[in-house]
């Protein structure tokens, strides 16, 4: 492209360094200072973009964080392909490639824009109106049809390769925005001692000093005041300075969060350095210095690329030294845009027209325009624009003539100014929670009564114009720092001459607009009859219009938009503003990345992983693992050529007729202590711990206070005032909690302390009926003889010299021991017993045999044969709850009405008619084949596995009435039909327990 | 996220703790004495104020207590907080 709209100095790009850059597969140049917009514009490209919805052709608007159409897709390659950017914000560097994004095929010629042709079949609220049937469409064509149709960018169809960090801040004042009044708020903050942290957005401080041209403060042109300032900042220790960093959330108690982008402007960025990092500070202060945002004029064709805000081709053209266009027609109801035209004008862009929409224009800025003759017209307007791609002509008519357009003369021009005003950014104080106030003689929303440790300074508190921005933040500063504790020595002040700002402003629909396209939200395709639309149609609430139209709802969130939807919404409804209320104000305030947010937290380091002292040799001997919580348990260890059903039949064997080894160390462990530990067992447990002497074992349950079921695990007393607890695996945290809580809060009288010991003990089952010839020679100082130590006993010794707790306890249904000793012995004693286990033919097995072997013994697994539901009699425990005791956690609950209720599903054992079918975990249970629905299943399984001991498939369920069924034939639904099983006990092994002494 | 006050160990942040529901429900000394009107009230009725709500706190990532704290459930802020068994603080 040959056209060059780039002057011949200033601004604040480095010209001795071109950059070459992708735009749509074409090339272009800019340079180093140069967001994609500006470079973009310095080439005459104003098309960037298609709309949301009619596929209108769209240019730059903005200069900053508000730009609602140049959403633009920056791509370094497919993993790092980052759509919805705006272009106004993205830093430009060697080799950038972007792209524009909702055309199909080309930006110029897109086929999506037979919407546009069609938009009066797309009124406000179409989507609810037109896609209510047939209802299955919705998901086969009407929601792929818009999302094809309608939209933003695409995702990345890789994972993120880049890092990024997470960091925790602190400091006495944090200063948002780093425009005049967040820089001398910082100023005078640090001045006066406190530790500051200022951030801004873009990569160079100074906000609108950026784009001043003839401003001096202190005496010196603006530009030096903000290189010594910034300067002088950067020397303070107790100052952190942050370009690049959004302000994007302010949540409760003074935390803010920041998101720090440290390589999107690098063009090779160091593989090292994160890619983003996010800031969580907790401030004692915050000073909000956020600006303001120009809002456009409501008119017809006011969407057309090359309309843009009159304040941001002032920004173009003194900070990145482009004219946005060769002949500009302004619009204006707002004194600043004259300070655009004559700056334009001065750098030899023609000025066709100033429109002012107000009966006068008489402030000095206007006046200065008069004088440099532009031709100043008051009391006109703009009744639309010409142009496909690009603006080629303005229409202007006098306001008298508003009803008849036949009085529009049309201006050929290829730049339109428009400035309805500023709109101060509230947007932190309304998330900080604060009240926003309408101010009746700035005609918008301000922060009116904080609620948080907060201040507003400068523009986003409606305070306009340079030197008073500077004071206004100066005094901010030293109030914040006062509040944290600093007394400031003095109240800066600075000595500033600029041009005015002036006054004006309008928030609604121009003269003319109606019955044709004007746009209120550009990104969203909302325009002002839209509006009057939804309030015809009874759309009266702000909030309620908001959504029935879209307004201000798309990424942008309406910065540009919604004062200009409040005013039309007022107009239509004959009401003042503030009567019509306000939308609420969300984080993030631009969006943020999902890297950012999610930071080291992904990959290995998502959650925690726990392995136990014998992973590593269960890793060497091929053991499949499985996530049991955040641990990891051998699941079975598979012999060369074995799938898992092998594997678990040859595990299961082995312990049934020899040994296996197991480890257990996952087992939630806690142990009690004190001298009231046996009430306190006996409060906690439904047990009777009384009489359990020392050295002895007993299965116990925990229930909730509610009567359910919470947990279960052996319990070992080791002496009068000490025991040592067990827990499932996935239990420990939360039985210890329950436990903490009683004691804590109920119980505080009680003398027990309450250890969690799960990593401190290695537990290796040895189960079978070797199991005792295993360990005979291997133990020191216990007696191992069935005599001296019986079923559900506990000893401690030592084995090969390592302190021992050795439990003879079976979750198998055989001859068992659980070792416990110390986690750092753990590896070494299980190779111990794994070595004297070899004559033996000892067989190590995971989870699944584990599991496989419990329900063949009808033992329960909390969590899998209850639900939360399930009282310790619906399971068949009632033998273990200790009918004498007064009270225990859950007693009284077991005796309400619907606990003792006939009927309550049961724990049972199923038996396939087909021995070799095996049910689904979780498969309902109906009574009859052929039941019609909805029927009311009768229950559920619970586990189903199959059996290699007793050659067929087992099942355990919970069934209606189960125990008064025996016998009985079910049906059990699978995909294909109900299968028949039949109910039996649930324990189909060895039901009189002589295993577990048959040695 | 929050700033909570343990009266233990000080400020630390929310993400420190976990929260224990409504605050001074005293288990009944002899449940069994209790009707299931009265238990069932007990165990499920809890107040859900607009406004100052007493309830329960654990600095379960720090020194593990449990405490009570008094918070506007409008505002979110936290009022008081105090150490099991102390009165609940007037705030007047």
């Amino acid at each position: 492209m040959s056209a060059n709209f780039r002057t011949a100095e200033d601004g604040r790009i480095d010209r001795s360094r071109p950059l070459g850059f992708r735009f749509d597969e074409r090339s272009y140049q800019g340079f180093p200072g140069d967001t994609l917009a500006s470079a973009l514009l310095a080439n005459g490209v104003h098309l960037v973009g298609r709309s949301f919805k009619y596929h209108r052709p769209r240019g730059i608007l903005s200069a900053g964080a508000d730009e609602p159409n140049a959403l633009v897709a920056v791509r370094r390659d497919e993993a790092r392909y980052t759509p919805n950017l705006r272009a106004t914000q993205v830093e430009l560097y060697q080799g950038l490639s972007a792209e524009s994004q909702n055309r199909s095929p080309s930006l110029a010629f897109d086929i999506g824009a037979v919407n546009d042709r069609l938009s009066r079949f797309f009124p406000a609220g179409f989507y609810y109106k037109t896609f209510m049937w047939p209802r299955k469409a919705w998901e086969r064509w009407y929601e792929p049809w818009i999302r094809a149709m309608a939209g933003l960018g695409r995702a990345p169809t890789l994972p993120d390769p880049d890092r990024y960090a997470n960091r925790f801040a602190h400091c006495d004042v944090l200063v948002v925005g780093a425009g005049p009044a967040g820089l001398a708020a910082a100023l005078s903050a640090a001045e006066a001692g406190a530790r500051v942290i200022l951030c801004d957005e873009q990569a160079e401080f100074g906000g609108s000093l950026l784009a001043e041209s003839d401003a001096t403060i202190e005496g010196k042109p603006a530009a030096t005041w903000l290189a010594e300032t910034v300067a002088l900042l950067a020397l303070k220790p107790r100052v952190t300075l942050l370009p690049r960093t959004t302000a994007f959330g302010y949540f409760a108690y003074n935390m803010v969060g920041l998101a720090e982008r440290l390589t999107e402007h690098l063009a090779e960025p160091d593989p090292a350095l994160p890619r983003e990092r996010l800031w969580q500070v907790r401030a004692r202060e915050v000073v909000l210095a956020a600006g303001a945002i120009e809002r456009p004029l409501v008119f017809p064709g006011n969407d057309r690329p090359g309309v843009m805000l009159a304040d941001a081709t002032r920004t173009y053209l003194n900070r990145y030294g482009v004219k946005c266009g060769s002949r500009a027609v302004v619009v204006t109801a707002h004194d600043a845009a004259y300070r655009a035209a004559l700056e334009l004008h001065r750098a030899g862009v023609a000025i066709a027209a100033i429109a002012d929409l107000r009966t006068a224009a008489n402030g000095p800025l206007p006046e200065a325009a008069r004088a440099a003759g532009l031709p100043v017209r008051p009391a006109t307007t703009i009744t639309g624009t010409g142009g496909r791609l690009r603006v080629t002509a303005a229409s202007l008519a006098p306001l008298a003539a508003e009803s008849d357009r036949r009085g529009a003369e049309p201006l050929t021009c290829d730049l339109v100014l428009m400035s309805g005003g500023f709109t101060p950014s509230v947007h932190l104080f309304s998330q900080s929670r604060g009240k926003l106030r309408f101010d009746g003689e700035l005609a918008a929303y301000v922060p009116g009564h904080s609620v948080q440790q907060e201040r507003s300074a400068g523009a986003c508190r409606g305070v306009f114009g340079l030197a008073a921005a500077l004071a206004d933040g100066a005094a901010a500063g030293e109030a914040a720092a006062r509040a944290a504790g600093f007394s400031a020595a003095r109240a800066r002040s600075f000595a500033c001459h600029a041009s005015g700002f002036g006054t004006g402003g309008i928030r609604s629909v121009l003269p003319n607009a109606h019955g044709a396209k004007a746009f209120v939200d550009f990104q969203n395709d909302v325009t002002a009859d839209d509006l009057v639309l939804a309030t015809r149609e009874g759309f009266h609430s702000i909030e309620h219009v908001k959504r029935y139209t879209t307004t201000g709802m798309a990424t942008d969130q309406g910065k540009t938009s919604n004062m200009n939807a409040l005013g039309i919404v007022s107009e239509a409804l004959g009401k003042p503003i503030p009567e019509i209320g306000l939308t609420t104000f969300r984080m993030p305030y631009t969006p943020v990345s999902f890297g950012i947010l999610a930071g080291p937290s992904r990959d290995e380091l998502f959650d925690p992983v726990r392995t136990t002292p014998i992973h590593d040799w269960a890793t060497a001997h091929g053991a499949v693992f499985e996530d049991v919580g955040q641990w990891k348990r051998a699941r079975y260890f598979p012999a060369p050529g074995e799938d898992m059903e092998r594997a678990v039949a040859r595990e299961c064997r082995a312990v049934r007729q020899s040994t296996g080894i197991f480890d257990a160390s996952t087992l939630g462990k806690i142990e009690v202590v004190g001298p009231d530990a046996v009430e306190f067992m006996n409060r906690i447990y439904v047990n009777a711990w009384s009489r359990l002497g020392a050295g002895r074992c007993r299965y116990g349950l925990v229930l909730r206070e509610d009567g359910f079921i919470a947990d279960d695990g052996v319990v070992g007393r080791l002496a009068e005032n000490r025991f040592h607890v067990t827990t499932t695996t996935g239990g420990a945290t939360r039985v210890l909690a329950q436990m903490e809580d009683y004691l804590q809060t109920e119980w505080p009288e009680l003398e027990v302390w309450l250890t969690s010991v799960t990593e401190q003990w290695a537990v290796i089952a040895v189960q079978g009926p070797r199991s005792r010839a295993v360990l005979e020679g291997l133990v020191e100082g216990i007696d191992i003889a069935s005599r001296a130590m019986p079923h559900m006993s506990v000893a401690e010794g030592r084995i090969r010299g390592v302190p021992t707790r050795l439990f003879r306890v079976s979750y198998t249904g055989e001859l068992g021991f659980e070792v416990n000793v110390p986690a750092d012995y753990g590896r070494a004693v299980w190779e111990e017993i794994f070595e004297a286990g070899q004559p033996h033919g000892i067989t190590p097995y995971g989870t699944e045999t584990m599991h496989v072997l419990r329900a063949e013994k009808g033992y329960i697994v909390v969590g899998q044969e209850t639900d939360g539901t399930a009282t310790p009699d619906d399971v068949g425990l009632t033998w273990a709850v200790g009918k004498t005791k007064p009270d225990f956690v859950g007693k009284r609950s077991l005796a309400r009405p619907a606990m003792r209720a006939p009927g309550r599903k049961q724990l049972v054992g199923l038996l396939t008619e087909d021995p070799h079918f095996l049910l689904e975990e979780g498969a309902q249970i109906l009574a009859a084949p052929n039941q019609k629905a909805p029927t009311k299943p009768l229950g559920h399984v619970t586990s189903s596995y199959r059996s290699a001991t007793l050659g067929r498939t087992i099942a355990l369920a919970m069934i209606a009435g189960g125990r008064d069924r025996m016998g009985e034939m079910l049906y059990v639904t699978t995909a294909e039909r109900p299968v028949p099983a039949k109910v039996t006990s649930p324990v189909f092994y060895d039901p009189e327990g002589a295993r577990l002494d048959a040695a | 996220m929050l700033l909570i006050v343990c009266p233990y160990c000080g400020e630390r942040p929310e993400i420190e703790f976990s929260y224990g529901g409504e605050a001074h429900l005293v288990r009944p000394k002899d449940p069994a004495s209790l009707g299931d009107a009265e238990w069932a009230d007990y165990l499920y009725a809890r107040s859900n104020p607009k406004g100052v709500h007493a309830e329960r706190w654990r600095h379960t990532h720090g020194c593990a207590r449990f405490f009570n704290a008094l918070r506007d459930t409008l505002s979110d802020r936290f009022l008081a907080t105090y150490r099991i068994g102390e009165q609940r603080p007037d705030l007047a």
